[in-house]
């Protein structure tokens, strides 16, 4: 692997990276709030990327969209995907978790109903949109727009990283600045206590899914348009590899799912040349084996379980 | 000694006959088959400071968890200034002026000091400045240490963090749950002086404690739990003499 092409494929690595980020947030917010590992967080990504998708087939994009345009397939696209990702979430936690709360249910309950409820939503999807891929419409012109190192960055990976980088730091204003994500913070740390704080517990975790599904919807659409296509099974490898840079990062720990998402697409993309396209995500996953040898609580993960 | 110290008369502030701040009837709790609160009765009035007494397992924290709503009883009734607040969750509670400090401080640690205040402050739109440099001028050593991160606290420095968070929601009622549990005895008097200060400023502290001789000397009144039941009750200076208690609670004359 010459010098050039490491660049290239470290740009392509940090942009893949910043997706996983994005859905990896994802599962470590909910993971906080609840302690589940929200395993349907994949179908959310998938039925998001649908989403932007059918929006957009919906308005039919020309084949020469002007720059103004090509903006507003994009915003749709994203929007849509979001969108439809909040509702499936928002969806998950009333109709799979609530009553699963209500009733005190152990913690391998929840687990199992959320594998379940990842298997009836990719095979709903199967039957609702097909089994075979669907193609991304065409927004704009895939062209090279900028040039780092030598890597050329098309409009594509600028336009994933930028929306990631966004989310990103969004993400954390409304965590670290605004009222919803100090009663997110105090839930995740002792939810008893925040309810005696005046906190609804119950509010905090629906909105918690909400905001979980619209990173997720809208990293869906975007992966969707990175890889030019779509599919009812779309969500499962990117899903298990976020769930696993969550975990690298520390589960609970917002920061570190970005971190991790960023290193395992690194080490994913970087495993394809030095060793071949088969291994790609092996990299990936040792990353996750040889972490939790050295470090069982993830990068910048915190002890386990609430302090009393 | 399941007989009550025959000592009805309030020494506390309330005016005889004026209803009470909070009052417990008859109140049942259980955790499915095991009944941890066999029907208890117990008034607070307001301004006072009322001790609830008793061993582990007597169905203290039981008590303070059923007035907070984190607890539904079996039957019985909590009323707050004489309205039923039974049934109402926690969240919703914390409007109607009830404060609690749990067991075991339960600050959130990875939030700071000022976080931790701000939170108490929760149920508000926005937090009330004049109120936080209140809390800070009680605490002092909060004020010092406003970003540091609460897990990194000294037990007593939680301990009196918890309290400030409680008193940020402008409680009328303050439930203190085993504020000196774990705590050297100098910061336990500190911590003391505080709840004191606390109550002459006007509001109303229902302490539980192990700790009896100490929480008796602080208290207009007292209860001892026994096995779910109120076994004793009265004003605390009689308590304090009475020689049961002196046995059981103080460690004294036990022979």
């Amino acid at each position: 692997m010459s010098l050039h092409e490491f660049w290239d494929f470290l740009v392509l690595g940090v942009v893949l990276g910043s997706i996983y980020a994005v859905i990896a947030i994802g599962y470590t917010l909910v993971y906080g709030v609840l302690q589940l590992i929200n395993f349907a967080h994949s179908e959310v990504f998938m039925l998001g990327a649908y989403g932007g998708v059918l929006a957009l087939t919906a308005v039919e994009p020309g084949s020469n969209p002007s720059a103004l345009g090509s903006v507003a397939y994009v915003a749709l696209g994203i929007g849509a995907g979001a969108a439809l990702g909040a509702l499936t979430a928002f969806g998950l936690e009333r109709a799979a978790y609530r009553p699963l709360r209500r009733h005190g249910a152990p913690r391998l309950i929840f687990l199992i109903t959320a594998i379940g409820a990842s298997f009836f939503l990719f095979n709903l999807a199967g039957k609702l949109f097909g089994r075979d891929p669907t193609s991304v419409p065409e927004m704009y012109d895939n062209n090279t727009v900028a040039t780092v190192f030598g890597a050329q960055l098309k409009t594509t990976q600028v336009l994933l990283l930028a929306s990631a980088v966004v989310m990103m730091v969004g993400l954390d204003l409304i965590v670290h600045r605004t009222k919803l994500g100090a009663g997110i913070r105090a839930v995740s740390q002792d939810a008893e206590v925040a309810s005696l704080m005046g906190v609804d517990i119950d509010k905090v975790v629906s909105r918690t899914f909400v905001i979980g599904g619209l990173l997720g919807g809208a990293a869906g659409f975007l992966y969707g348009n990175f890889v030019s296509q779509v599919k009812f099974d779309m969500g499962f490898i990117p899903g298990i590899t976020a769930f696993a840079a969550a975990v690298v990062g520390g589960i609970g720990n917002i920061r570190g799912a970005m971190l991790g998402g960023l290193m395992l697409g690194i080490v994913e993309t970087l495993t394809v040349p030095l060793f071949g396209d088969e291994w790609r995500n092996v990299g990936a996953f040792v990353v996750l084996i040889l972490v939790l040898m050295f470090r069982p609580t993830g990068i910048l993960g915190e002890r386990v379980g609430r302090t009393a | 000694m399941s007989e009550t110290v025959a000592l009805k008369k309030d020494s506390g502030g309330s005016a005889p006959g004026a209803t009470p701040l909070l009052e417990l009837r008859g109140l049942r709790v259980a955790y499915g088959a095991i009944e941890a609160l066999k029907g208890i009765d117990l008034t607070v009035g307001e301004g006072e400071i009322v001790a609830l007494l008793g061993g582990n397992g007597a169905g203290k924290t039981t008590t303070l968890r059923t007035i907070s709503g984190m607890l539904s009883p079996r039957s019985g009734e909590v009323l707050l200034g004489g309205d039923r607040i039974d049934g109402i969750k926690s969240h919703d509670l914390v409007r109607f002026g009830i404060g609690h400090v749990p067991e075991g401080r339960r600050v959130f640690p990875r939030m700071s000091v000022q976080e931790n205040l701000q939170m108490g402050a929760y149920r508000f739109k926005s937090v009330d400045a004049a109120q936080l440099g209140r809390v800070y001028e009680l605490f002092p050593r909060l004020a010092e240490r406003r970003t540091q991160l609460s897990g990194t606290l000294s037990g007593g420095e939680q301990q009196m963090l918890a309290i400030g968070r409680a008193l940020m929601g402008k409680p009328e009622l303050l439930l203190l749950d085993e504020p000196s549990m774990g705590l050297a005895p100098l910061v336990v008097q500190q911590i003391f002086e505080i709840i004191k200060e606390i109550n002459a400023a006007g509001t109303t502290v229902l302490l539980v404690e192990q700790n009896a001789a100490q929480a008796l000397a602080l208290a207009d009144r007292g209860y001892v739990l026994e096995t779910g039941s109120i076994a004793m009750s009265g004003p605390a200076r009689e308590m304090l003499a009475d020689s049961r208690i002196r046995a059981a609670y103080l460690g004294e004359g036990a022979v």
